[in-house]
């Protein structure tokens, strides 16, 4: 249940998100989906690829630091309230999330989002226990057509 | 005695590391005297500078006369670029070597074949004193050129009886591949090279721990005992300070022993003092100063009471190995490395020692000082590595303030950090390039 995401540092200067984007591209890494955190003087960029030990591997040899994390793709239902009830979820389990992005792919009225938890295991037990949707690594990709 | 000293195989030529006392400074005299005479016949810089002073080389009576000696500074390299400072004919000089140093025209060093064979054998003493022999297998990673890094290592370990493999600076990639497949026991690079190395090591799955290199001789620029110990504990080799500089031979002036406790100093080929940089004051061993050398035996460029700019101590007492050549303290800080910001005299190594003291920081930094609006900034740059870099803005804005607050209490100034992605700060000839001064003074 649980996904692996990259994080890459950048510096926040011109040029500096193309050129990672660029070596995953050259390796033939896909990128599923993608969120830029950035300051005035970094950023953080964070991938979720289907090979991701490769995407490691090219991003390591192209001299980027790069950090593997676990994160949660969440299925939201894609109507008015959706995110809101979700949340509502995490209140009451007192899930803490440190961050999100949405994938783009929708089904059958659904989204999908990322959400990286202070403790994902235990999240995803909370989760589980109050009836969410959580979707583990070879459905999201069976989703996302790999 | 530590607990990992293993007394190695004994070289002969190491025989005079150990010459007593009243011996060693006999021939330190005699040298001296022959040498000063040579210099005062060939050169006209160093006989103008005795005769302005009514001196003439048979006044030397003692060897503490050395400090009637007039001192020799850098600038006397630039002054007499390229050839103004040789002592012997062009026809007996057998090698080159030059040095741009941080600014202007670059100051030439010249050797005799003699000079050759002494500096091959005092960098064999260097290798011996810690424990590297025939048999061994040396990785020499400093350049190869005009530097003198590359062929003063390369000569001592072929003197030496060692394997050597001169894979010279740069192309990291290789060198990790070279030093794992090859088997090398010892290396010979900048130290902040080596952390460079254990790093991409890292990336391709090599971990230093399991190769069987085991000392590193590692010299060429200043660094501190944290460094040291970064180094020891992610590599699981030694790592032993050499000294050195173009001017005075090259690598193989003063080298440390398996019981690490500063370079000793070959006495027998090089003089030391330690004066106060402002008065010029003869110090006494113990007290902290700038190191002066006096070359003993250099033929075709010798060096009267060199200003090194590199500020350490002299070290009398007995060192465990029985060595009777004295100890230069870590060389940490040169008199030129000094910068003044607002007021306060700083070092780059004590602000690397406050970046090193924040959990999993790297030494990899630069140093950015500039003047906005009449008042000086200091920008300390890190380099984000894997151990630094956390996921989450917050974590890399809170790392920010623990180094910037670190930065603060051992230099009492504060400092802008700013984190930067890996392998993005200068690094020349594996020297490591720590402090940009845009400051128009
Ligand atoms: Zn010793």
């Amino acid at each position: 249940m649980i996904l692996k995401q990259l994080s890459v540092f950048l510096e926040n200067k011109p040029g500096t998100l193309s050129a990672p984007c660029r070596a995953l591209a050259d390796a033939g890494v896909n990128i599923q989906t993608f969120a830029l955190a950035d300051t005035q003087k970094f950023g953080i960029l964070r991938l979720v690829v289907h090979e991701w030990e490769k995407a490691r591997r090219v991003l390591l040899e192209g001299g980027w630091t790069v950090k593997v994390t676990d994160v949660v793709a969440i299925e939201v239902s894609d109507t008015p309230g959706g995110l809101a009830s979700l949340f509502e979820v995490f209140e009451r389990a007192s899930i803490n999330v440190e961050y999100m992005y949405p994938f783009t792919a929708k089904q059958e009225g659904k989204g999908l989002m990322l959400f990286r938890f202070d403790d994902p295991d235990a999240a995803v037990k909370a989760l589980q226990a109050n009836k969410v949707s959580v979707v583990g690594t070879v459905e999201l990709f069976k989703r996302l057509g790999n | 005695m530590s607990k990992n000293y293993q007394p190695g195989p004994f070289h002969p030529a190491s025989a005079m590391d150990y010459l007593p006392l009243s011996q060693l400074r006999d021939l330190q005299f005699q040298r001296l005297r022959a040498m000063v005479q040579r210099a005062y016949d060939r050169v006209g810089l160093f006989r103008q500078r005795m005769d302005a002073r009514s001196l003439k080389p048979a006044h030397l009576e003692t060897l503490d006369d050395i400090a009637k000696l007039p001192f020799t500074v850098k600038t006397d390299l630039r002054d007499t670029y390229p050839f103004g400072l040789f002592a012997s004919p062009l026809a007996e000089i057998v090698r080159f070597h030059a040095s741009t140093g941080t600014t202007g025209k670059p100051i030439v060093v010249a050797y005799t074949q003699e000079d050759l064979n002494d500096w091959a054998q005092v960098m064999l003493r260097s290798f011996a004193a810690c424990g590297v022999h025939r048999g061994d297998i040396v990785h020499n990673a400093y350049g190869y050129g005009l530097f003198t890094g590359g062929l003063g290592a390369h000569y001592g370990a072929e003197a030496l009886g060692a394997s050597v493999i001169p894979i010279s600076g740069g192309n990291t990639d290789r060198q990790v591949m070279v030093l794992r497949d090859f088997g090398a026991t010892a290396i010979c690079c900048t130290p902040s090279y080596f952390l460079h190395l254990i790093e991409r090591a890292a990336g391709m799955g090599v971990n230093f721990k399991d190769l069987p290199l085991r000392a590193g001789i590692f010299g060429a620029e200043p660094w501190t005992e944290s460094m040291r110990q970064r180094i020891e504990a992610e590599s699981g080799i030694k790592a032993y300070d050499i000294y050195g500089l173009s001017e005075i031979i090259g690598p193989g002036v003063a080298m440390e022993c398996l019981h690490q406790a500063g370079p000793h100093i070959f006495e027998d080929m090089f003089y030391p003092e330690i004066i106060d940089p402002e008065t010029c004051e003869l110090l006494s061993d113990g007290s902290e100063g700038e190191l002066v050398l006096t070359t003993l035996c250099k033929r075709a460029m010798p060096m009267i009471r060199y200003r090194t700019r590199d500020i350490t101590s002299l070290n009398s007492e007995p060192c465990a190995c029985g060595r009777t050549l004295r100890r230069i303290r870590r060389i940490g800080r040169r008199s030129d490395d000094m910068l003044i910001i607002r007021g306060v005299n700083v070092y780059p190594s004590q602000i690397e020692s406050a970046l090193l003291a924040v959990e999993g920081a790297q030494p990899h930094y630069q140093i950015v000082v500039d003047r906005q609006r009449g008042l000086d900034v200091l920008e300390v740059q890190v380099e984000v590595t894997a151990e630094l870099f956390s996921d989450t803005v917050g974590g890399l804005e809170k790392l920010q303030a623990k180094l910037s607050r670190s930065v603060e209490s051992v230099t009492g100034l504060r400092a802008e950090v700013r984190l930067v992605a890996p392998h993005t700060l200068q690094r020349s000839e594996g020297k490591a390039k720590r402090v940009i001064d845009k400051r128009k003074m």
